[in-house]
């Protein structure tokens, strides 16, 4: 037997079965009655299943196209159907809403017992849904205004995040027996450990290409050694830092912002705060403590890989060997160089923390919701380091570092 | 005489502008099996959120125990199981049981595993310690949210609908379950249901909510409510009628 047999329905070959699926062909009767100008008589018969929806759809919206001005009541005689299933009768439904929101009174009439099951069963009984009443769309100002108290309502929630935070650390310092340490090793491993390769080759490949674009223009003056200089500065005092950042962001801040959303919707953080557990020491602090000591050691990483990628185009392209790279090095690279771009990772990592664990503890609405604060932790941590780097620059370029 | 466990008096309570109850005041007196009622969206589980101290009222007290309930990082005073049970999905089974334990006693590792393990075979998860959450089906998941609730061994626990969507025979389990905890150990529940099965096998009192007058329409015995209360919307709950308005 076949699936359509099985299932009561006439086995169709295909040109038929798209026919019928574009509505070119109508298995079922749909004729109007002669009557008076104002009452309109449509007698429906035969079998109409989902498989003639299509061609009743076009009945139907053949007959609202037409000029009903005059009728003043429909009446959709079903006595002569044998079977309609739901979804067609969703469709009458619909005819029978249009028609009485233009004012046009619309009944259903006869059928057998079937039939008549399925009527009650799709909006056929005489109660009516009380309406709700509809919402007006809102003007421009509203929804500027609406737009503005929602960006309050957010920056509010960051200053009370930031002041928890606050007091939630102080209580850690005096009490460093409540540190989740368990976390602070998880993170250290998960977002230090396990990112080394790739903070590794993206940083050996910016100080690659960093050296290579800027050969030729080196050779043109005669101040290939300068590369040394160039590489190096760049290298400890903006881009370690900065790709490391970057790197970490899109790694463990929206693996932070997708698993504490994830814990708030599915009542998680609930749970804990009901087994006494408070969820800023427990769940941000040690993620925060992990990731900036975990900092040091990637910006030291990243310095030293996008060096190398320099030094190696120093050697292949502007014939300066390993040494005499290494002693420009020297005295072009200062303890300072190093030491900012080491305290700036650990700011940009602890703001990585910082936003991510914020924007996940806000989550709410479900699957969504965790979606749309992982985007918004990314989105709005990209930014922060961005601003961060420029008021470092700033702050460094003032105190002469 | 009993004495009260848990006092509500003036409480107002809702999301933002919304205010679902206002102006609900009730009791719940020690070794109580208290039932709250109502239908879809009238706030029964928000209700058990202020009850637990997740969320504060917009006006009126909450009592529990004498005090305000507030979730301060110290040792559970109740336990609490949440409708989707809230296991820590990154740990198994039996470190999800161990959990408060482990951070407010100073039990040694070894007694903490033997209450563990005790805790799930009270709830018939014996065996079930290294599993994953994940790898547990939804009774399951109740039953051993139950046994995190029971871990600290509280006297009060709350159990936001711990029987919808389970099979007849896990719901009945269930509700033995919560019945022996409360006779045999004296456990206060309070607990959100709408499963009439539950609410008259094991409710010894019950409140029923009401979205369009945001007050407790109904309040005594389940049976006694389903027999002598004259509110239609009453009737209509416990004997499975069609709503009409």
């Amino acid at each position: 037997m076949s699936d359509a047999e099985a299932m009561g329905r006439p086995s169709l070959v295909v040109d038929e079965r798209l026919s019928l699926v574009a509505g070119m062909v109508q298995r079922f009767s749909w004729e109007v009655a002669d009557g008076s100008a104002e009452r309109l008589r449509i007698l429906l018969g035969g079998r109409i299943g989902i498989e003639d929806a299509a061609a009743l759809w076009k009945r139907i919206s053949e007959t609202l196209a037409e000029d009903v001005d005059e009728v003043r009541a429909v009446e959709l005689d079903l006595a002569r159907v044998s079977m309609i299933d739901g979804a067609c009768m969703a469709l009458l439904t619909q005819l029978r809403r249009e028609l009485r929101a233009r004012g046009v009174g619309c009944e259903f009439v006869g059928g057998s017992g079937e039939v008549k099951r399925i009527v009650e069963l799709y909006g056929g009984r005489k109660k009516e849904r009380r309406k709700r009443a509809k919402r007006k769309p809102l003007s421009a100002i509203e929804q500027l205004g609406n737009a503005t108290l929602a960006i309050l309502a957010e920056v509010k929630q960051i200053l009370n995040f930031i002041g928890e935070l606050t007091s939630s650390t102080l209580h850690v310092i005096k009490h460093p027996k409540s540190l989740n340490l368990r976390d602070v090793t998880l993170t250290m491993e998960r977002a230090g450990a396990d990112a080394a390769p790739i903070v590794l080759l993206i940083n050996f490949l910016m100080g690659f290409v960093m050296a290579y674009q800027s050969s030729a223009q080196l050779k043109q003056f005669g101040a290939n050694i300068y590369v040394a200089d160039l590489v190096g500065v760049s290298m400890t005092r903006e881009l370690g830092p900065l790709m490391m950042a970057i790197i970490v962001c899109g790694r463990s801040g929206a693996a932070f912002a997708a698993e504490l959303g994830t814990m708030k919707v599915s009542e998680e953080v609930d749970a804990l705060r009901t087994l006494g557990f408070l969820p800023l020491p427990f769940l941000v602090i040690p993620r925060m403590l992990g990731l900036t000591l975990v900092a040091p050691i990637l910006v030291l990483l990243a310095d030293a890989v996008g060096i190398v990628g320099g030094a190696l185009v120093a050697m292949l392209t502007l014939d300066i060997g390993p040494t005499t790279f290494m002693i420009q090095l020297q005295s072009a690279v200062k303890t300072s160089d190093v030491v900012s771009g080491i305290f700036k990772g650990m700011v940009f990592c602890g703001t990585v923390a910082l936003i991510s664990c914020q924007q996940g503890l806000s989550t709410s609405g479900g699957a969504e919701g965790v979606g749309r604060r992982t985007t918004g932790a990314v989105v709005s941590i990209l930014f922060s380091l961005i601003v961060l780097d420029a008021i470092f620059t700033v702050v460094l370029g003032v105190f002469g570092l | 005489m009993k004495r009260k466990l848990i006092s509500v008096e003036g409480l107002r309570m809702g999301h933002g502008e919304t205010v679902l109850l206002d102006d609900v005041s009730f009791d719940v007196e020690r070794g109580d099996v208290f039932i709250i009622l109502g239908g879809s969206g009238c706030g029964k589980s928000t209700l058990l959120r202020h009850l637990v101290g997740l969320e504060l009222p917009i006006a009126g007290k909450i009592r529990v125990g004498g005090r305000e309930p507030r979730l301060e990082g110290a040792a559970p005073r109740y336990g609490v199981m949440f409708q989707s049970g809230a296991l820590f999905g990154s740990m198994s089974v039996g470190e999800n049981v161990a959990f408060a334990l482990q951070e407010w006693t100073h039990l040694p590792p070894d007694a903490v595993q033997a209450i563990v393990r005790a805790k799930l075979a009270l709830v018939g998860l014996e065996g079930a310690e290294d599993k994953l959450p994940a790898e547990l089906s939804g009774g399951m998941k109740k039953r051993a949210a139950i046994a995190r609730a029971m871990a600290f061994e509280p006297n009060l626990i709350f159990l936001d609908e711990p029987s919808a969507g389970l099979d007849p025979v896990s719901a009945v389990e269930l509700d033995e379950l919560i019945l022996t905890l409360n006779q045999n150990l004296g456990l206060t529940v309070v607990m959100v249901t709408h499963e009439l099965d539950s609410i008259f096998k094991v409710g010894k009192t019950c409140i029923m909510l009401d979205r369009e007058t945001r007050s407790i329409i109904a309040r005594g015995e389940p049976q006694r409510l389903r027999h002598e209360c004259d509110d239609p919307r009453v009737r209509r709950f416990f004997n499975r009628e069609m709503s009409v308005s």
